[in-house]
């Protein structure tokens, strides 16, 4: 049995985790911007099987607000034993080209509130001296590209983020698990054609998720043929590469 | 997006445009000729809108709540039978009525009143149901039981999602000592045998149902296996459920059914039981879902994909309806890959569009072979429609719109309860409307 934080507990790949999560009995504590969907939430996980279920409202971009929350958290579960960081959009390359205050707005919400969050949550395990940390960065982040590179970059200073946090928390006991879906089904990518077999469920990432946790991995790929993918991305000259549309 | 809302026998051969409803305090979308689907699980048109929108539920699958020690559990519509199933088996529960696969939404159980083997013994799922939320297109919620809007409730019980957005369901499960079933095989040499070990175990056995060799002739007509069972006791041990599951995970480019493989499959099939009787104790997902652990097994009939034909004939003329069909099939040389026969009770279903009723209900499925395949039903067509039967709109793609007012004598009434802002390519097919 477990307890864990889940920030941004109304996106379809936190749900799915927190499911599984649910059904081992876990104490969950669930952080999300709407109240009428953490209730539904909350409910749900209730019926599945979780000893404990606590809902705090918050969007992620009120960082004087993350302290009282952590500290809320703390005080309903007992102690901590994880954090799972799953808040984020999906922002439009092109509106964000065209508006620095939206480019700067997706940075915050993709980026920067994760890093604060994590800077309060790395100090206290730290201080523990156990606990996991899990944050869904995305594939998006090992290589710039023209469709989505604002996006892209979020994940990108997340992803170094981790790795330092991951370095720095490994002699103290504090796991850190860098989380890299490639495309999933999920409201956030309802924009999009899902046909294919690149595409995955939210319940096949919450299932990587889960297990990468147990085991104890640091940088996942889920699916893993993602792995082979954003090898080959990540290889191709710049000079060949800046000539793709992708 | 073309592919995933597509109904699962793969016809008509459609594109369909769809979106996700994900919470179920929001709205719908402000457009008109829209249509509610599940799980897509139902095989001809009636989950289809391919002039308009379907409105998919397979995320608004979240438990509401489920009282253990009484039994009765909500859910949201889009959550599945197996979903259900993982969460209350291991408490002693079970699904009251269940279709033969669990891959079904529970609102989309509603929707279509679906039945199950032991029809004779609890009737449809809709006699199960205690209460449901239905939204309307003009943005409406009304609440639906037996006492309050009760023509609602009844017409969406069996309303093919024609009278608004379920958004959740409340249902009474089925106490349960063991999961497991008890299950006796008895092979039966023909269609008379069929109908006097019906007439004998229906009272003493929950579930019933045969499968039969649609491809024997003469004296052999009918000829199957009939499987009964009833949950095993608390003290017999319960099998291990199917472990890893298969998939047919590319389309063949041409159906794998054909009339050699027909007639291999139904052979063995018939003689791979040489007693005339066998016992066993039975984990409840074989019993209950033998397809279930082939992930796509739609998909062995190729990219045209396939019908399903169920029917129901009344009882004083069931035994000779189903002989005439099962000739047809054969003087057709048709056949089907698996064969289920099963004798229907009179528990009367609240559902106005309900399709169960007293009497012999055949279903078989064809491969698409496009004018081969709709003679073929227009025979049987006539046979059910003079026998004063009904065929089953879940499974149909090709009912003509006289055969199904015949069908359904609640129609009219039926009709005054339908969502002005609903439609399907079933709807539109059997009245002719647009909406």
């Amino acid at each position: 049995m477990k307890n864990w934080i889940i920030v941004g507990a109304t996106s379809a790949i936190a749900e799915a985790t927190a499911r599984v999560w649910a059904a081992r009995g876990y104490k969950l504590f669930l952080v999300a911007r709407n109240s009428d969907k953490l209730a539904i939430v909350k409910n749900d996980l209730e019926v599945r099987g979780a000893q404990q279920v606590g809902v705090f409202t918050m969007d992620a971009n009120d960082i004087p607000n993350h302290q009282i929350m952590l500290d809320q958290a703390e005080a309903e579960l007992g102690s901590v034993d994880g954090v799972l960081i799953a808040h984020g959009t999906l922002p439009d390359q092109v509106q964000c080209q065209n508006s620095v205050e939206k480019t700067l707005n997706e940075l915050n919400t993709n980026a920067i509130s994760i890093i604060s969050l994590l800077t309060d949550v790395a100090n206290r395990f730290e201080k523990q001296s156990k606990g996991d940390i899990a944050v869904i960065s995305s594939v998006a982040g090992d290589r710039g590209r023209q469709s989505n590179y604002v996006y892209g970059t979020a994940k990108a200073a997340v992803s170094t983020f981790l790795q330092g946090l991951r370095n720095r928390l490994a002699k103290h006991g504090v796991h850190v698990l860098t989380i890299k879906p490639g495309f999933v089904d999920t409201p956030m990518t309802a924009e999009f054609d899902k046909g294919g077999p690149l595409w995955a469920t939210p319940e096949k990432i919450a299932e990587g998720i889960v297990m990468s946790v147990d085991k104890q991995r640091n940088i996942v790929y889920l699916p893993w043929f993602w792995w082979g993918i954003m090898n080959i991305i990540r290889h191709i000259p710049e000079f060949i590469f800046k000539k793709l549309s992708l | 997006m073309a592919s995933k809302y597509i109904s699962w026998g793969r016809y008509p051969h459609k594109e369909q445009e769809g979106i996700e409803f994900g919470w179920r305090t929001d709205p719908l979308p402000r457009q008109t000729n829209i249509l509610p689907q599940g799980n897509a699980r139902s095989y001809g048109d009636s989950c289809m809108n391919h002039k308009g929108l379907v409105v998919s539920t397979r995320h608004l699958n979240r438990f509401i709540s489920f009282d253990p020690a009484s039994g009765i559990i909500r859910c949201e519509a889009g959550v599945l039978f197996s979903q259900i199933l993982d969460l209350v088996e291991p408490q002693g529960w079970f699904l009251p009525v269940t279709p033969g696969t669990k891959f079904v939404t529970i609102a989309g159980a509603l929707a279509n009143d679906v039945h199950g083997k032991n029809h004779h013994f609890a009737g449809t799922f809709g006699n199960h149901v205690n209460c449901f939320e239905v939204m309307r297109t003009d943005g409406e919620r009304l609440l639906c039981s037996p006492t309050q809007n009760e023509g609602l409730f009844n017409a969406t019980i069996g309303g093919l999602g024609l009278t608004g957005f379920i958004t959740w369901v409340e249902l009474r499960l089925k106490r349960i000592a063991n999961s497991a079933i008890s299950v006796e095989t008895i092979k039966y040499p023909n269609l008379d045998e069929f109908f006097q070990l019906s007439e004998a175990s229906d009272s003493r056995f929950e579930y019933t149902v045969a499968w039969i060799d649609c491809l024997a002739g003469g004296g052999s007509l009918g000829r199957g296996h009939f499987m009964r069972g009833n949950h095993a006791t608390p003290t017999q041990a319960k099998p291990v459920g199917p472990k890893r599951a298969l998939n047919v995970p590319f389309d063949p480019p041409l159906s794998l059914i054909n009339k050699l493989s027909l007639k291999a499959f139904n052979q063995l099939y018939y003689h791979r039981q040489l007693r005339r009787s066998s016992i066993d104790v039975v984990n409840y997902e074989p019993f209950f879902y033998p397809l279930d652990s082939i992930g796509n097994w739609n998909r062995i009939y190729g990219p045209k994909g396939f019908l399903q034909y169920q029917f129901v004939a009344p009882m004083d003329t069931s035994l000779d309806v189903v002989s005439e069909a099962l000739k047809l099939i054969a003087k057709n040389n048709a056949g089907s890959f698996l064969a289920v026969l099963k004798v229907f009770g009179d528990i009367k279903s609240p559902g106005l569009l309900s399709f169960p009723r007293p009497g012999a209900t055949l279903a078989l499925d064809f491969p698409y072979q496009a004018n081969k395949t709709f003679s073929l039903f227009r025979q049987l067509d006539e046979l059910v429609y003079q026998a004063k039967g009904a065929i089953y709109p879940a499974k149909d793609a090709h009912m003509k719109a006289d055969h199904f007012t015949s069908y359904f004598p609640n129609l009219e009434q039926f009709k005054l309860h339908k969502d002005p802002g609903i439609t399907s390519s079933f709807w539109q097919r059997v009245t002719g409307v647009q909406n």
